[in-house]
């Protein structure tokens, strides 16, 4: 009967989707192997040190997209967000040079969350689509923080040296905060697939009408999601201020694209449901690797761009390739009508 | 046990409900008595999604109340009337495609382990342990997404029963389901009135109700017409109270006379669904292709229409069709009317007017834009040979019921003015008056001179429409039967394969 076939040739569907992962591992070790042949100094203590200082915001960033994503939402405003907080904790530093690292770091989350929260307000409760909503607040916390800023600068000068040394120091070539962002990706990760309330991110990008028949509460869910994210973005843009030092109101312009594209990259579904925070780090992983291999290839750095949209129009191919080929496949033995 | 003596489970009393202007329940009361399955008729329209909703805790009455137990109670949500263990079946499936088939069983309801975490390993036991127990063979660690609808149905059924359900809401069940799978339900059905649930069985087929309800009641226009214990009904009745007047002739008559021939299929072939196809129709005839689910009837149609590729030959009104061409064949006069309206059929955001238009949009231009007063008329046009029932064209498709929505697909594509009508399950899902109306539509269409392909497993309807019968089974088609030879059995005998009984088939009685 049919529903042996289906059970056989589900399992095969549910394999392919694991296989998402394997692939993007695939790629990254063959160009992590090609470059170091052509330059053997590229995987050095420096070299990794270089990629992992690179990647560490954008993977953090890439956690509270993740979320929003799997709901079948989207947060443009995390660059602004991490700009505010990364100045935030600039000036704190700045006006209480001994305020401690981890108080710091919570405010910095709260702060985040708290923008979080209008995000959320405009989506859960205004209905508000959120690539408006979301594109309307990138601009206003940018503005907002010109306002506040008005052209300061934040120095290295001016932070603690145990804060900036987050960044620069660490276990071997792993830097402290990179030890961090995978703690919380993990935690994250593990979340998602063994709590009931990170089964709702799913639950409510796969089908939304169903999750509200199943009983979810889908707005708490959607204001739960779009405050982690402002969270995470928050914190990163403390990380981002150890990791650079040098703060103006222009840090992290754009990168809410760059998230974007690394979640993609790493199977994080744009229509819902679909998508891992290990995958959207992997992601992120690989396209922090992509840009330092240009350099260590002395590619003339413009080129990074055009690759990075090349590899987001191969996954999302790769993507719509498999998915058809399963659909035939599962087709194939199980005509029905 | 007689639940009777209880009181009801789960009672409405006197329960309205508006929408806008319209009028979707008047003072509707109804009773669920443990161990008892309560059916509820009536055509589509008539209010029975509605009531269901209100019992789930999806929308609230504007007046009147529930009870549970005998008590007073209001379900604010969904998550209320299920935490009361009242469980729903809607008639179209609400899962969640990305998750697996045992998260989808138990959403909301996870077995949990230390921490809080979810146990998934005992989750998929206890769905396992489930499915062995409904004699379901479907692996609970796989995606929900690519099962088919009866897949999907089975997966709502052991939701609602790993729920421990007191109360179990059924809206339209078997509308998708094989005859066995049905047969499937009602044992489960019967299992669980021996645990003293409460059943609501809503549903269009009266043979059903007759045959699995111990209650009975019936409504027309949002208000109950009857409502009683089985005994007190026959199934005519049920039938005039459902529609308010009796139908006289189901099925109408059919003059079976042959025209030109309009569609040749020679050797038609998909590797994996059918193989080496021959058929032809000819203008002003009805020819149904029957089989079991599964035997590869729409997936000929598809490949005639040219959406899924194809080997061998389609000849309409003696010009080659060109494979995977849909435009080539709507050309050619070609037409198919799928059988999964909400999916392929329809788009249900659009009013009625865009969804009536969307295949004729370039005729009704004026210049290079496109024309709403033509779009209109052309519309009001169909609407009103089809006796669409919509509060007005402008509304989305979404709020009309299934039968009026097959409406709104079939004057889509009667609007291309096609020669050859391909029409897949034409009446699943809808009541009997719209049926007989698209029945007598069918007919008339071929006797002005469409061709007519039927793909349907309602075999009544295939017996009463068609002036010839093709049987298929397994991609293949194994028989042919003129309407004065063919019989229920006649046609199983076919679709089944079983030699046997095709000889009883064949005795005269």
């Amino acid at each position: 009967m049919s529903a042996t076939l289906e059970m056989r040739r589900g399992g095969f569907l549910t394999v392919v989707a694991r296989a998402r992962e394997v692939g993007l591992f695939a790629v990254l070790a063959a160009l992590l192997l090609a470059t170091t042949m052509v330059n053997p100094r590229f995987l050095g203590a420096q070299g990794i040190k270089d990629i992992l200082e690179d990647v560490t915001v954008t993977a953090l960033l890439c956690i509270g997209e993740t979320i929003v994503l799997l709901m079948r939402q989207v947060d443009l405003s995390v660059s602004s967000v991490l700009g505010i907080t990364a100045y935030a904790t600039g000036t704190i530093f700045a006006a209480h040079p001994g305020a401690p690292i981890a108080l710091v770091m919570l405010v910095g989350a709260a702060v985040g969350a708290a923008l979080g929260a209008l995000n959320a307000a405009l989506v859960a409760f205004g209905g508000v689509p959120s690539l408006v909503a979301t594109l309307g607040t990138l601009y206003v916390f940018r503005g907002a923080e010109f306002a506040w800023v008005k052209g300061g600068q934040i120095n290295a000068t001016s932070l603690p040296k145990d804060f900036l040394a987050l960044a620069t120091s660490g276990i071997g070539p792993v830097p402290y905060v990179a030890l961090i962002v995978l703690a919380l990706i993990a935690l994250a990760g593990y979340g998602l697939r063994h709590y009931p309330g990170g089964r709702e991110y799913y639950a409510v990008g796969s089908n939304e009408e169903a999750a509200r028949l199943a009983g979810i509460d889908v707005p708490r869910r959607l204001t739960l999601g779009f405050l982690s994210c402002g969270a995470f973005a928050g914190f990163a843009g403390v990380l981002f201020t150890a990791r650079f030092g040098t703060v103006d109101a222009t840090a992290g312009t754009g990168m809410e694209l760059h998230v974007i594209a690394a979640c993609v990259v790493g199977g994080v579904a744009i229509t819902g449901g679909v998508g891992s925070v290990e995958g959207a780090a992997i992601g992120a992983l690989l396209l922090a690797v992509i840009s330092n291999a240009l350099v260590s290839l002395r590619v003339p750095v413009f080129w990074e761009q055009t690759i990075e949209g090349a590899l987001l129009l191969v996954a999302i191919s790769l993507d719509l390739v498999i998915s058809r080929r399963t659909l035939a496949f599962m087709r194939s033995g199980r005509a029905h009508g | 046990m007689d639940g009777r003596e209880q009181g009801p489970l789960l009672a409405a009393d006197a329960v309205s409900k508006s929408f806008g202007g319209a009028v979707a329940l008047r003072a509707v009361s109804l009773a669920l008595f443990a161990g008892e399955a309560h059916g509820l008729l009536g055509e589509n329209g008539a209010g029975k999604s509605t009531l269901a909703r209100i019992l789930a805790g999806v929308i609230h009455p504007d007046r009147g109340r529930l009870l549970l137990d005998g008590k007073p109670v209001t379900f604010r949500s969904p998550a209320e009337a299920q935490s009361a263990r009242v469980a729903v079946i809607y008639q179209e499936p609400t899962l969640f495609p990305d998750l697996s088939i045992a998260e989808n069983v138990l959403i909301g309801r996870a077995p949990r382990r230390s921490l809080g975490r979810i146990d998934h390993r005992a989750a998929r036991a206890s769905v396992a342990a489930l499915f062995a127990e409904l004699g379901v063979a479907l692996d609970p660690a796989r995606l929900v997404r690519g099962l088919s609808i009866a897949g999907q149905q089975l997966v709502e059924i052991a939701k609602a029963l790993s729920n421990e359900a007191r109360v179990l809401i059924m809206d339209e069940p078997t509308a998708a389901l094989t005859n066995e799978e049905t047969a499937h339900l009602f044992e489960v059905v019967r299992r669980l009135r021996r645990r003293s649930v409460a059943v609501l069985f809503i549903t269009h087929r009266i043979e059903e109700a007759f045959a699995e309800c111990q209650r009975l009641t019936v409504l027309r226009d949002g208000a109950p017409v009857a409502s009683g214990p089985i005994e007190g009904f026959t199934p005519a009745q049920a039938v005039r109270l459902m529609v308010g007047r009796a139908l006289d002739t189901f099925y109408p008559p059919r003059r079976g006379e042959r025209g030109a021939p309009a569609l040749s299929v020679r050797n038609l072939s998909a590797s994996g669904a059918y193989a080496a196809i021959d058929l032809d129709v000819h203008a002003g005839e009805i020819v149904a292709l029957a089989g079991l689910v599964g035997a590869g009837r729409s997936e000929v149609l598809r490949g005639i229409f040219g959406i899924d590729p194809r080997d061998g030959s389609v000849i309409v009104f003696g010009r080659e069709v060109p494979p995977a061409d849909p435009r080539a064949a709507m050309r050619a006069g070609l037409a198919l009317v799928p059988e999964d309206r909400r999916q392929q059929g329809l788009v249900l955001e659009l009013s009625v007017i865009r969804n009536a238009t969307l295949a004729i949009l370039s005729r009704l231009r004026r210049g290079p834009f496109a024309s709403p007063a033509r779009e209109r008329a052309t519309t009001a046009e169909w609407s009103a040979r089809l006796k669409l029932k919509a509060r007005r064209l402008s509304d989305p498709v979404a709020t009309l019921s299934g039968g009026n929505q097959q409406k709104v697909v079939l004057s889509k594509w009667l609007a291309t003015a096609p020669k050859m009508l391909l029409i897949d399950e034409p009446t699943r899902g809808i009541d009997v008056g719209a049926k007989a109306e698209l029945h007598h539509l069918l007919a008339a269409l071929a006797s002005q001179g469409m061709a007519v392909l039927m793909v349907s497993s309602d075999l009544p309807e295939v017996l009463g429409m068609a002036d010839r019968i093709l049987v298929m089974r397994e991609g293949r088609i194994v028989g042919e039967l003129s309407a004065a030879e063919a019989s229920e059995e006649a046609v199983m005998a076919f679709a089944t394969g079983h030699e046997a009984m095709l000889q009883r088939a064949r005795e005269p009685v």
